[in-house]
């Protein structure tokens, strides 16, 4: 990868006194800085990721025994059972929603992105900085109409309780009510705010990076963001027709989605995972490209392989986009459409595979330090590596017959995110928080987090394989007798990861509190990326003199 | 000296307008759902709707407005400059995912028939009666389809007749001649909005309804973001003949014209396809109104 030519003149950006931040309402409300536009995101991201994480919570107690504990509670006096059993559908509706589109999306795209993108690439800022700035305002917005949409007649009862794919007939003549209108314009904004977001990091990667530094000479971090962006930009438009479908069916009299008027609600299910599918891989790109940095950097080693860690990602982004069927095996398809599905799918594994190969390849032989970031890295991979192999399993349309709709599949899902995306942002958030904020956190609280979430999580996911393979359902509040055991294990898992998550926020708070001064480079010679040439944090502009690559 | 600027980027200067879209957005989008549920909302939904269209058009007008004062105060170095071509390209890339969205939805309904009937304004589905595999044909039995050789390929010529005159603006501007520029405006212009006339003519005498069958779904809704985009795409190059008589283009730089040129051919191919598509394939072999 790329070594730094030590231009006398970056030691100008070490200038702090040259900062004229803006007073705060013009700083953080009219922001044109990608650094703090990109704080704005990773507050957003953990302000959602709590709301999220909460109701999962939720949901835990709910499923830690069998019959209907709380949801009647919760939905208030005098309301129906049938209420009580909506609030359900609307509580993992949430969960879901929050999750992908306000949680990690905005962590790792908006946060990390905005962050690390201009700085590796010896930018200034991005290529379009007003426009960096509504992408960030356009979730709030959409935070709120999904929030909002609680509290308004979903059909059986408040909420939108559609599940996050929204599918139809459900989410059209199932859900009468302002609720699913309003949950399908949050996703229109969020959706224009990822589009405008996308076009902003393609032109910015594309056109501003330093002198000398080819594609071929890019961080990997950079590249995962470049295809990311790409699949944003081409997956999300055939979401926002999909949806704008749902609401002219909901509310116009067309008939998309519905079969009396010759519609077809599997044309939904194809249009929506057309989206979807990418849309996974977007959610765990950027990871695959903090990893390897933080790999690379407790390895001492450049990442192994980079030509083929870049391309596999590519691989991965235009093979992503012609395998979303897998996730409609049981919507009848012939079998050699489930033939064609099964085997490109499984193309998938290939690259992926090239990736976590490589990684090991880093790791071996290299000078290992076992730090915060390095930790949540391997638990990535080892992680990740299950929910691959899992993923292999569902690929086949012969086993997700089976398989399709159960915990399996959850426990699958939250193997690649929860386990997967989400220790990639912890890792990459160990990684650069003393950058970002010129305050180390404390290590030993950093590692507690970690083995107390990691623990957390297996006990909470794990279980859910052998309740799928036991036929139980997803998106049920209530089940027989017999998945009792490992449902309560998995809710005992729960509280151990929420415990681990309070150790994270102690952790921020120490470091703002008390955490010392972080050096320029405070990872030594293993951390190569121009960020490291600058402060911690780094000057309001950055890189007023661009470095030059050799 | 430390804190000097030594590139041709742009770095901005701190900005209301995002952060006024953004809620400019919601205030459209909640008074959109307003409007659709006066049961839960009451009778302020057309309002609030009507302050979020005007707030959202005051964000773009400000916005864009801002653009051009930094053109013309010269933040727009060649590399800024390849930075808004990027962005529009891509943009554009965006817009034709969306199309591809009517498309697929066209094309599963004529591709896979469903046996239908339409008479009197009211769908029937057969599927599963005896006798329906008579009903499976594209376009549904019933459905009267406009004739693709009148007006809609005199829409065709207009579009592509408008394509050559951006193109003739374009020219003129290249070569310094101001009046050709503004000539070749004018006409795209008009012939853009004789376009719009017509289609709008053919809206009112359609024999098909809006609502209630899968063929007028996916014939509406994929004409009508056409439609919508033809509406955008002549706003654009209104602005465009606006600043031409004031001058703002120069034969080395005026991407802003470029931008609104871009757009309107994606705007004509995007109705070649439906012409094709919807209009002459998909209404062949169904009787014409």
């Amino acid at each position: 990868m790329t070594t730094i030519a030590a231009d006398g003149q970056i030691v100008d950006d070490h200038a702090h006194d040259a900062d004229h931040k803006p007073a705060f309402f013009q700083r953080w409300f009219m922001s044109t800085n990608h650094k703090d536009i990109g704080t704005l995101y990773l507050i957003f991201a953990i302000i959602a990721g709590i709301i999220g994480g909460a109701i999962s919570g939720m949901m835990r107690m709910e499923l830690a025994e069998p019959g209907i504990q709380y949801l009647t509670g919760w939905v208030g006096a005098g309301a129906s059972m049938d209420e009580a059993l909506h609030l359900w559908n609307v509580l993992i509706t949430a969960h879901g929603l929050i999750m992908v589109f306000f949680m990690v999306m905005p962590a790792m795209i908006g946060g990390f992105g905005n962050w690390f993108v201009p700085l590796m690439i010896g930018a200034p800022d991005m290529a379009f900085p007003r426009m960096n700035n509504v992408s960030f305002w356009l979730l709030i917005p959409a935070f709120l109409l999904l929030l909002g949409s609680a509290f308004v007649p979903g059909g059986t009862g408040d909420g939108a309780g559609t599940g996050w794919t929204v599918y139809a007939p459900l989410s059209t003549s199932g859900s009468v009510g302002p609720a699913v209108d309003m949950a399908i314009l949050s996703l229109h904004l969020a959706g224009a705010s990822s589009i405008l977001g996308a076009v902003n990091f393609i032109t910015t990667i594309l056109n501003m990076r330093a002198p000398g530094m080819t594609l071929h000479k890019m961080p990997l971090f950079v590249w995962s963001v470049l295809v990311t962006a790409f699949l944003l930009l081409l997956a999300l438009p055939v979401l926002a027709a999909a949806i704008t479908m749902l609401l002219t069916d909901r509310n116009f009299g067309t008939t998309f989605f519905d079969a009396a008027g010759g519609g077809d609600p599997v044309l939904y299910q194809h249009l929506f995972w057309f989206f979807g599918h990418p849309e996974v891989y977007i959610m765990i790109l950027p990871g695959f490209g903090m990893v390897s940095h933080i790999i690379s950097t407790f390895s001492r080693k450049p990442i192994f392989g980079y030509l083929g860690m870049a391309y596999a990602m590519v691989a991965i982004g235009v093979v992503g986009f012609v395998v979303w069927a897998h996730h409609m095996f049981t919507t009848g398809m012939s079998v050699n459409v489930k033939m064609y599905f099964t085997a490109a799918t499984m193309v998938i594994a290939v690259p992926t595979g090239i990736k976590i190969f490589s990684w090991i390849a880093t790791m071996w032989g290299g000078s290992m330090t076992f730090k915060t970031p390095m930790v949540w890295a391997l638990g990535f991979i080892f992680m990740f590596t299950v929910g691959g192999v899992t993923g292999v399993v569902l690929a086949n349309g012969g086993i997700d017959d089976n398989l399709h709709d159960t915990y399996y599949v959850v426990a699958h899902f939250h193997y690649v995110l929860s386990l997967g995306a989400v220790f990639s942002i912890f890792a990459g958030f160990y990684y650069w928080f003393p950058k970002m904020s010129g305050r180390h956190y404390s290590e030993l609280l950093g590692q507690l987090h970690f083995w107390i979430f990691f623990i957390g999580v297996n006990v909470l996911f794990f279980p859910m394989h052998f309740l799928g393979n036991q036929s139980m359902p997803r998106r049920y509040p209530d089940y027989p007798e017999q998945f009792a055991y490992w449902n309560e294990i998995a809710s005992i898992g729960y509280a151990i990861m929420a415990v681990g998550v309070l150790i994270f926020f102690v952790n921020i708070a120490w470091a703002f509190i008390a955490g010392r001064k972080a050096e320029d480079n405070y990872w030594g010679e293993g951390a190569t990326t121009l960020e490291w040439t600058l402060s911690s944090p780094p000057p309001f502009h950055q890189f007023e003199t661009l470095p030059q690559i050799k | 000296m430390a804190g000097a600027k030594n590139h041709d980027y742009h770095i901005l200067p701190p900005d209301i307008w995002p952060f006024f879209g953004a809620f400019a957005a919601l205030t459209m989008a909640f008074g959109g759902v307003m409007w659709l549920h006066p049961d839960v909302f009451g009778s302020f939904g057309p309002m609030v709707f009507a302050i979020g269209v005007a707030t959202v058009a005051l964000t773009f007008y400000a916005w864009w407005s801002n653009v051009v004062k930094e053109a013309h105060a010269g933040d727009h170095t060649p590399v800024v400059q390849l930075h808004l071509r990027y962005g529009m390209i891509l943009f554009i890339a965006s817009e034709v995912m969306f199309f591809v969205g009517w498309f697929w939805a066209w094309f599963d309904y004529s591709l896979f028939p469903q046996p239908l009937e339409f008479a009197e304004g009211f769908t029937t589905n057969m599927i599963g009666q005896e006798g329906a595999e008579a009903f499976v044909q594209w376009p549904p039995k019933g459905i009267e389809v406009l004739n693709a050789f009148e007006l809609p390929l005199l829409n065709t010529l207009i579009l592509l007749c408008s394509g050559t005159t951006v193109t003739w603006a374009h020219h003129s501007l290249i070569h310094g001649n101001r009046k050709g520029l503004i000539t070749g405006l004018w006409l795209t212009i008009i012939l853009g909005a004789v376009f719009s006339a017509i289609q709008a003519y053919e809206y009112s005498i359609a024999p098909f309804p809006f609502a209630g069958i899968n063929y007028s779904s996916a014939f509406y809704m994929a004409t009508g973001f056409h439609g919508f985009h033809v509406l955008v795409g002549t706003i654009f190059l209104i602005v465009c003949l606006a600043r031409s008589y004031k001058g703002h283009f120069t034969p080395k730089q005026h991407f802003g014209f470029e931008a609104a040129a871009w757009y309107w051919h994606f705007v004509d191919v995007v109705w070649l396809f439906l012409f094709l598509a919807v209009y002459v394939w998909g209404g062949w072999g169904a009787p014409v109104h």
